[in-house]
């Protein structure tokens, strides 16, 4: 889809959240909404921040580390894929604490959700830095660079433009998962909806507002993304411009 | 004591049987993802003026939270006088939500079909749906197979979620099991090594197929 058409969802979508919210009966539950809005960001944020650096991290780790740090990579990518994304978000939640190691809920959904997006991100890096043509790291060895100056100067700007769009993705899927934290009592977004459905019993009304608010905050990213993507490859010649 | 295997093995017949309800809601949901999603991918070239709308409609529901689709199914429909249990509202909004994926995995499925295919049927003046039925589609799915198992992993991995509605599957189970007895331990992680050990074994076949479907078409 163009970045114009997404462009007109957003402003579409926030006219109507914007009309909806100025009217006298909605007055009552959109501070709450807003305030798990807020909530709901955060977390996103905080989230994807981690989701990048184990992703990055494992990356690396599972293709130039030694082999204990290969497994360990190995292990959590794939028990962090294996398994959802709720039982990650419970299991930190119940089962650590048992184990004398008791967070707050806010750093819990934090760690989850950038633990599980952080394994799904560690193949998006490793997929990228493959992808760059073999002739590319010959001639880094023809130039005799050694292993970080290669990574650092050739492959992994031409990877990082390779990466965008996928990572889009991810921190979608990071920002819809989200509403998981509900679950462990966390008053996001989804919390307070159900909060103020159980209040007022306007539950279409609600439901729609709490759609139209994820989809705005889905839009953004994409939009975001997609300025991102289209700057970040204009010093690389790609594909069939080359 | 952390982990108590007596314990362990007492649940385990208990959280075998919510298994069973986890994979229905699966197959279910899946079959419905798989096959709403074709309608759409067909609909959108079959149909003229329905794409813009398809793809409006693809995107509103990739963009929110699988979760809140749930709740919506499950409290706004009783207010239009459709009332609906729990696993069915569940597994409804599950199918919808990865029917919106696998639409756009048919497309790219469609898209890869040579453009001469399409020609070809035009002129021996077959009709749309004879096109799609016998020279599309069989070209089209095969190559696909392992993306539509990607998401049927996918959506195994998201049926937790259903006991937010509070459906008797796995998750649900688990934690009635710890609220009951205040040992979450043994529950979770029974529920978090079942569902690793289904994903290694579905990647694994995922894997065997698509070698499988690649030495086929070869040629």
């Amino acid at each position: 889809m163009g970045i114009r058409t997404l462009l007109a969802m957003l402003v579409v979508a926030l006219v109507v959240i914007g009309a909806l919210a100025t009217q006298e009966s909605y007055k009552v539950f959109m501070p709450g909404l807003l305030q798990g809005a807020v909530l709901t960001i955060e977390i996103a944020i905080l989230g994807s921040l981690l989701a990048i650096v184990m992703g990055v991290l494992a990356a690396l780790a599972r293709m130039y580390g030694p082999a204990p740090l290969r497994w360990l990579a190995t292990v959590y990518v794939e028990i962090f894929r294996g398994t959802s994304a709720l039982v990650q978000l419970f299991w930190l939640f119940f089962v650590l604490p048992q184990f004398g190691v008791t967070l707050n809920a806010f750093l819990v959904a934090v760690l989850a959700l950038g633990l599980n997006v952080g394994a799904y991100g560690s193949e998006v890096v490793r997929g990228a830095i493959q992808s760059v043509a073999r002739g590319q790291w010959e001639a880094c060895t023809a130039l005799n660079m050694s292993r970080p100056q290669m990574l650092r100067r050739i492959i992994l700007p031409q990877a990082f433009v390779a990466m965008i769009p996928p990572w889009g993705n991810l921190f979608i899927e990071l920002l819809k998962s989200t509403a998981l934290v509900s679950l462990i009592t966390l008053s996001d977004l989804a919390f307070k909806a159900q909060q103020m459905n159980q209040n007022t019993f306007k539950t279409i009304p609600i439901f729609t507002l709490v759609l139209l608010m994820y989809l705005a905050m889905s839009l953004v990213v994409t939009i975001g993304m997609r300025l991102l993507e289209r700057r970040a490859s204009l010093g690389l010649a790609r594909g069939k411009a080359a | 004591m952390i982990w108590d295997w007596a314990f362990a093995f007492e649940i385990l017949p208990v959280l075998a049987r919510a298994a069973i309800v986890s994979i229905e809601a699966t197959l279910i949901g899946f079959a419905l993802a798989a096959s709403l999603g074709l309608v759409l991918a067909v609909v959108r070239i079959a149909v003229p003026w329905t794409g813009w709308t398809i793809s409006v409609l693809v995107e509103l529901i990739r963009s929110t939270p699988l979760l809140i689709q749930i709740f919506f199914l499950y409290f706004v429909f009783p207010k239009f006088g459709v009332v609906l249990d729990a696993f069915t509202a569940g597994v409804l909004a599950i199918g919808i939500h990865y029917a919106a994926y696998c639409s756009e995995v048919y497309r790219a499925g469609f898209d890869n079909i040579h453009r001469g295919q399409w020609e070809a049927s035009v002129a021996l003046n077959l009709s749309a749906w004879t096109t799609f039925r016998d020279i599309i589609i069989p070209q089209a799915i095969p190559p696909i197979v392992p993306a539509l198992g990607n998401y049927l992993v996918a959506l195994f991995k998201e049926t937790p979620l259903l006991s937010a509605i509070a459906v008797l599957e796995l998750m649900q189970t688990a934690k009635i099991i710890g609220s009951e007895t205040f040992r979450y331990t043994e529950p979770m992680t029974l529920v978090g090594l079942f569902f690793l050990a289904m994903s290694l074994v579905s990647a694994a076949l995922i894997r065997s197929l698509e070698g499988l479907l690649n030495r086929r078409t070869m040629r």
